[in-house]
């Protein structure tokens, strides 16, 4: 399989500038919302203890808590199936549908059935789906996957959306008006949901006191997929479990707030038992889940709610954009899951990242995202996956660093350098370091220089 | 071995040391009037509050707040709207709904929301389909968090329970706001004190 280039692909990103400045901005905003939320709630560093502290617990119990949700799911009459991968997934979904006689599907935003590549695997087999969240049905009707887990389309301005829109659905290509736009969605997609015989939705949170699970949403897409056709089909990984209905406080006061910076999704819809006369069934998906879960250094990551939160602030991922990840997951959350799925193919993300911890102190279940990044390098590193140009910059670097002589003829030399050399030595197109930045003046002297001059000779 | 004994077999060789289950505190706060801050949190969530009816008035209440509208449906006997909703209601069959009518369980002060399930909405698609919902509230029945409202028996015995906080909405194109998505466009509180029962 493709490596996939995070530097290769996000430097096409930074190409196009308005689309690579709004991108910034808007994420931007979206990290401030959330500040302002958080700062608001006195309790907000409580409930992230609290939060990591339940997922904690639950994932160190996760068999007897699915054990438990399973049992109650079914005594509320609910089907449950389990899914080790994603192949299986697929094939337990079109065999409902199949047996439902179902050829159109609603369907609401889940990541995991993008992770599970669903779309084209049904539709090869004559299922016609239907993405019903904006962000999503952009990019299903642009044949793109969704660049953000949150705001799928957050990539595209209004006149992308409007040409995608005008190809696709007849609006008018000129008219990149929102509120157009908007309503022609809703226009085009709500007839499907009287004529669709089967809806589908993700899950937020599965409850095991209950057997019920938790859609958080703004739209309105995913109650009416549900709640109209008499079919419902969820699919939710493992890890989503909580113990108790009053554990959900605790996320949902956080999920939104984190997300959108707003105190609650709109909607916020909590299914535990079928309509009279109608079916629910939950596919209980591993995927990974469980392998990841006996990786000592990384099963925190297993903790993650899925706000998003981490992708907004990051400043990587805010300057290249979810689609030069090359994964359903990306931004700090997506570097650390992403390896787990396979490590070759994404062994370029763990360097996607500056370090500098931002993801970790927004994330509201408190995963050590920033840690984890590091030691996916190490891992990557010993399992000699580095590409060979930062292979062997690196091993240069671990014998100039390991030597005190060679160390300081080369920060001196470099000094001289930066000083001496023309412009256009530095920037240009083989020296990464001069692309998108100044780099600063050397200082007249080292600080070793400086020392032996001023300390070293004094008593 | 089937794929449900796989999984757990190997979950339950990977989980971790078991950590241990907080108790959860519902971090009360004193709130001067309840009703005052659900109104501003769900105003901020793009609902709207109206003012309290006239005795015998809400009929004429929610008339005019949509003269346009035809087809009224609801879910209280307080209001006679002029399309039955019955448990045995097709759920498509109220795509042309202008207005639903419902009276909620309780309100959040916190965020706005109300609390609905199959009792208070008898076709739970009404809160969705419809144009618009108009939510009958007591100002009596306000919790002040989510905390308190998860207390609520209702979550263990409701097949489905919703926390609807405002209309139907998105920003998925350039972060712009739009109240209306493809749910309900609007969604307006009357304050009205439950009658007794």
């Amino acid at each position: 399989m493709k490596r996939v280039d995070h530097a290769e692909a996000s430097s096409k990103f930074i190409e196009a500038k308005d689309h690579a400045e709004f991108h910034d901005r808007r994420l931007w905003d979206l990290r401030t919302k959330r500040d302002r939320e958080s700062e608001h709630l006195p309790e907000w560093e409580e409930l992230r203890a609290l939060a990591s502290a339940i997922k904690e617990h639950t994932l160190s119990n996760l068999a007897g808590y699915l054990e438990q949700f399973e049992r109650n799911a079914k005594a509320n009459g609910m089907v449950v199936h389990w899914a080790r991968d994603a192949a299986e997934h697929n094939q337990i979904v079109h065999d409902i549908l199949h047996a439902h006689g179902v050829d159109t599907l609603v369907k609401s935003k889940s990541m995991l059935t993008d992770e599970c590549e669903m779309r084209p695997f049904l539709a090869n087999r004559g299922i016609t789906i239907v993405e019903t969240d904006l962000g999503e049905r952009i990019q299903q009707l642009d044949d793109e996957p969704p660049s953000h887990i949150v705001v799928p389309a957050v990539h595209k301005l209004r006149s992308d959306v409007a040409e995608v829109f005008g190809r696709t659905i007849g609006t008018d290509p000129a008219n990149h008006d929102v509120f157009y736009l908007a309503e022609s969605q809703r226009r085009h997609t709500r007839p499907y949901y009287l004529t669709a015989q089967a809806g589908m939705t993700g899950a937020n949170f599965a409850v095991a006191e209950t057997g019920s699970f938790v859609v958080c949403t703004n739209e309105g897409n995913a109650d009416l997929g549900a709640n109209i056709p008499a079919l419902h089909i969820a699919s939710i990984g493992i890890e989503k479990l909580i113990p108790k209905i009053e554990h959900l406080g605790v996320f949902v006061r956080m999920l939104s707030r984190s997300a959108l910076g707003s105190p609650i999704t709109q909607i916020t819809s909590h299914f535990r038992a079928p309509r009279p006369g109608t079916e629910i069934h939950v596919v209980l998906v591993d995927n990974g889940r469980s392998e990841r879960l006996g990786m000592a250094d990384f099963w925190y990551s297993l903790k993650c709610i899925r706000c998003g939160a981490c992708m907004n602030t990051c400043p990587v991922y805010r300057r290249s954009g979810g689609l030069s990840y090359g994964s359903t997951y990306s931004g700090p959350i997506g570097v650390i899951i992403d390896p787990t799925f396979n490590l070759r193919k994404y062994s370029s993300l763990p360097f996607a990242s500056t370090l500098n911890g931002s993801c970790t102190s927004v994330c509201p279940v408190k995963i050590n995202i920033h840690e984890q990044i590091y030691k996916w390098r190490e891992v990557i590193a010993e399992r000699h996956q580095l590409p060979m140009v930062k292979r062997e910059a690196m091993r240069m670097a671990g014998k100039v660093l390991a030597s005190p002589p060679l160390y300081r003829a080369a920060v001196e030399a470099a000094a001289a350098g930066i000083e001496h050399l023309p412009r256009t030595l530095l920037y240009n197109p083989f020296n990464a370091w001069g692309r998108q930045r100044e780099v600063p003046g050397a200082p007249r002297s080292t600080f070793r220089q400086w020392y032996l001059q001023h300390r070293a000779r004094r008593p | 071995m089937s794929s449900r004994d796989f999984i757990l077999e190997r979950v339950r060789g990977n989980q971790p040391a078991s950590r241990p289950l907080p108790e959860v505190p519902t971090f009360d706060r004193s709130l001067a009037s309840p009703f005052e801050a659900y109104s501003a949190a769900l105003e901020r969530m793009g609902g709207r509050v109206s003012a309290a009816p006239e005795p015998q008035g809400l009929d004429a209440l929610v008339r005019s707040l949509f003269p346009d509208a035809r087809v009224f449906a609801s879910a209280t006997p307080e209001f006679a709207g002029n399309r039955a909703l019955e448990p045995t209601t097709e759920p498509r069959d109220l795509h042309d709904v202008d207005v639903g009518v419902v009276r909620a369980r309780c309100g959040i002060a916190e965020t706005g929301s109300a609390l609905l399930s199959e009792a208070e909405t008898i076709v739970n698609a009404i809160a969705f389909l419809s144009q618009h919902l108009v939510v009958l509230l007591d100002p009596a029945a306000i919790v002040p968090n989510l905390h308190h409202a998860y207390r609520d028996p209702l979550f263990h015995r409701a097949r489905y329970a919703v926390l609807m906080t405002g209309p139907s909405a998105t920003a998925d194109i350039e972060g712009v706001l739009i109240r209306g998505a493809q749910g309900i466009r609007s969604f307006t509180v009357i304050p009205l004190a439950a009658p007794v029962r």
